[in-house]
């Protein structure tokens, strides 16, 4: 830079040839530095898939197979067992307990906002939901230990114990319905008026509109929210930590208490493994078990996104 | 107005082919009714959950809500003597970090993704479809990234504010990327060209052009990064928060509570009383959120650039 760069570059008699004269070191170093910041995210990605395994790899050689064959969880007892079979179970116990209340209620929310509410209607209620979707899950957990399995299971007379994976799956599921409503709703407004209004001309009535028209249309955005849905249920911790308990638990009884990945991992990382121990491998062994998990699930969801778009852009 | 995709030709014949929907019958009329009543009813019904829930915690909390309670430390004992200030001294701590984590990288990545690096790019492709997975990775495998990299194994920091805040700062990044990327799309390419043919470099036209036009959305988007972040908790677990922290935190080096921790703190104990403290903590906790919400849509409204 400077007062001599206009002279430094031109032609006699004419102009330059377009483009750089020189390269710019500063702009190089800043455009280096603006990689690095976007390279972080992918290291992210990356250092939890060596966290995970190098602890992970450990373990799986000293437990080997018995981790899907047994069928008994006690990684902290003198005689360890690692059989993953009762927190996969108490995973998809509470997580399906969850979506069945939040797929009805997500997306009847949905279809409701979608075709039935007025623009004034909608307009305050989206917001809410959207506001909802960021109450903390702990929140839920205070409200399904304190309020749910006390003052309305048992009040029912449900024999239920203080720790249950209805209360924890129930509460989940309305923690979920937000998520639902929010995403599959967009996916029916993105529907082309050009479609209902056909219908409409056909005779149709409004209801039919909706099932038969609008929701078909909109399938692969309604998969795509319900996996999502399903994908939160199982990366859950907070709620099921607090209302489920800690019991590893092979039954299918909604009235006791199951522990999860997430809530072995919750509970296993407080302080009292030290690192390199077998406990403490356990840790990440589960963590790796429920990023391959979810990870698989927001592959298939992004894949209905992506099919979902191309027909509509 | 994208010219509609032919629509699925099965359910249009159902829709013609009975032919009685034009006679709008007595059931049929039925029918309609009972289907909006349920939709409505399920919209009801989860609204309604979720207002017994804010009136539940009020009810137990508002007692809880006494000066006292905010300057308090949590005691294990005695419920009346106890409150969260190491909370709240912890969780402001954690946001400080975390904001100075994500603004930078979360602003300085979206520039890149949006100004240097080539659509077609693999660089750029395999980032996005990187931070779309990112988001989907539960909040507690965070912690254990956090636990293998910040607080034991390279790093060592121990169970301290900066391990705490990092951690939640790696969950957020991809809200803030985004959302950045979001606002700096949204500046036209006009303004960049003006800049441009002044004599500006690319790095004069993003600082003193582009960046200022979308810092509304940038906010906006950092805003609703730290509401997520204020109230993770799992994460937070894991790298080692306590919840009967004696005295506030007063240094990045330093253990720590936070709100999230001491509610989980105070609801899992079995004594009771500990419940009201813990609900009181939640209304401290939801009303910072709101509120951050609230400025985050002011934000949008008020700043949101029309050209």
């Amino acid at each position: 830079m400077g007062a001599g760069t206009h002279a430094t570059g031109a032609a006699p008699g004419g102009l330059g040839p377009l483009g750089a004269k020189r390269r710019r070191w500063g702009e190089e170093v800043i455009r280096a530095l603006l990689f690095c910041a976007a390279a972080i995210s992918v290291l992210t990605t990356i250092g939890i898939l060596v966290a995970l395994l190098t602890e992970s790899i450990p373990f799986f050689k000293e437990v080997g197979t018995s981790f899907f064959t047994e069928t008994e969880w006690s990684p902290l007892f003198a005689d360890p067992q690692f059989g993953i079979w009762p927190l996969l179970n108490g995973t998809f116990l509470i997580t399906g307990i969850a979506i069945a209340v939040a797929i009805p209620l997500g997306l009847g929310s949905a279809i409701y906002l979608s075709e039935y509410a007025t623009p004034r209607v909608r307009k305050v209620v989206k917001p809410i939901l959207e506001v909802l979707v960021g109450v903390p899950t702990v929140v839920f957990g205070y409200f399904a230990l304190t309020f749910v399995t006390p003052q309305i299971l048992q009040a029912l007379g449900i024999h239920v114990q203080v720790y249950n994976a209805l209360s924890a799956g129930l509460v989940m599921g309305i923690m979920i319905v937000p998520t639902i409503a929010s995403i599959s709703e967009d996916a029916m407004r993105a529907v082309p008026q050009g479609l209902r209004e056909g219908a409409y001309g056909m005779g149709a009535t409004k209801r039919q509109v909706a099932t038969k028209v609008v929701f078909p249309a909109a399938i692969s955005g309604i998969v795509a929210a319900c996996v999502l849905g399903v994908s939160r249920g199982v990366g859950e911790t907070m709620i099921v930590l607090l209302a489920a308990g800690l019991q590893p638990n092979l039954g299918v009884d909604p009235v006791d208490g199951y522990a999860t990945i997430t809530t072995f991992m919750g509970s296993a990382a407080d302080g009292d493994n030290p690192a390199g121990s077998i406990g403490y491998e356990s840790i990440f062994a589960c963590g790796l078990i429920l990023f391959v998990l979810t990870l698989i699930m927001n592959m298939i969801a992004i894949r209905f996104v992506r099919k979902y778009r191309e027909v509509y852009e | 107005m994208t010219p509609p995709p032919p629509p699925p030709a099965a359910d249009v014949a159902e829709v013609v082919m009975p032919g009685t929907q034009f006679v709008r019958d007595g059931a049929t009329r039925l029918r309609e009714i009972g289907f909006a009543a349920l939709l409505l009813t399920a919209l009801g019904i989860a609204l309604l959950t979720l207002l017994v829930l804010m009136i539940d915690v009020i009810l137990e909390g508002a007692s809880s809500l006494t000066p006292e309670f905010f300057t308090d430390t949590p005691s294990r004992i005695d419920p009346s003597s106890s409150g969260i200030a190491p909370a709240i001294w912890g969780t402001i701590w954690l946001m400080l970090v975390c904001a100075a984590f994500i603004i930078p990288v979360g602003v300085a990545s979206a520039i890149y993704l949006e100004e240097y690096a080539n659509r077609e790019n693999r660089f750029a492709r395999f980032v996005e479809v990187n931070i779309q997975n990112l988001a989907a990775v539960p909040s507690i495998v965070y912690g254990v990234l956090g636990l293998a990299f910040l607080v034991r194994g390279p790093l060592e920091l121990g169970n301290v504010v900066l391990a705490g805040g990092l951690t939640l700062g790696l969950l957020v990044l991809p809200v803030v990327i985004v959302a950045g990327r979001e606002a700096i799309r949204a500046v036209p390419p006009s303004i960049r060209e003006g800049s441009m043919a002044l004599g500006a470099t690319k790095w004069q036209t993003i600082w003193k052009q582009v960046l200022p036009a979308a810092v509304p959305g940038i906010a906006t988007g950092t805003i609703l990064a730290l509401s997520r972040a204020i109230g993770e908790t799992a994460p937070l677990i894991v790298v080692g928060a306590t919840a009967f922290a004696t005295t506030a935190s007063t240094g990045l080096f330093e253990q720590f509570s936070a709100l999230p921790i001491q509610i989980f703190g105070w609801t899992a104990d079995p004594q009771e009383a500990f419940q009201a403290l813990a609900a009181g903590a939640i209304i401290v906790l939801m009303a910072i959120l709101l509120s951050m919400n609230a400025i985050a849509i002011w934000l949008r409204n008020r700043y949101e650039q029309k050209w």
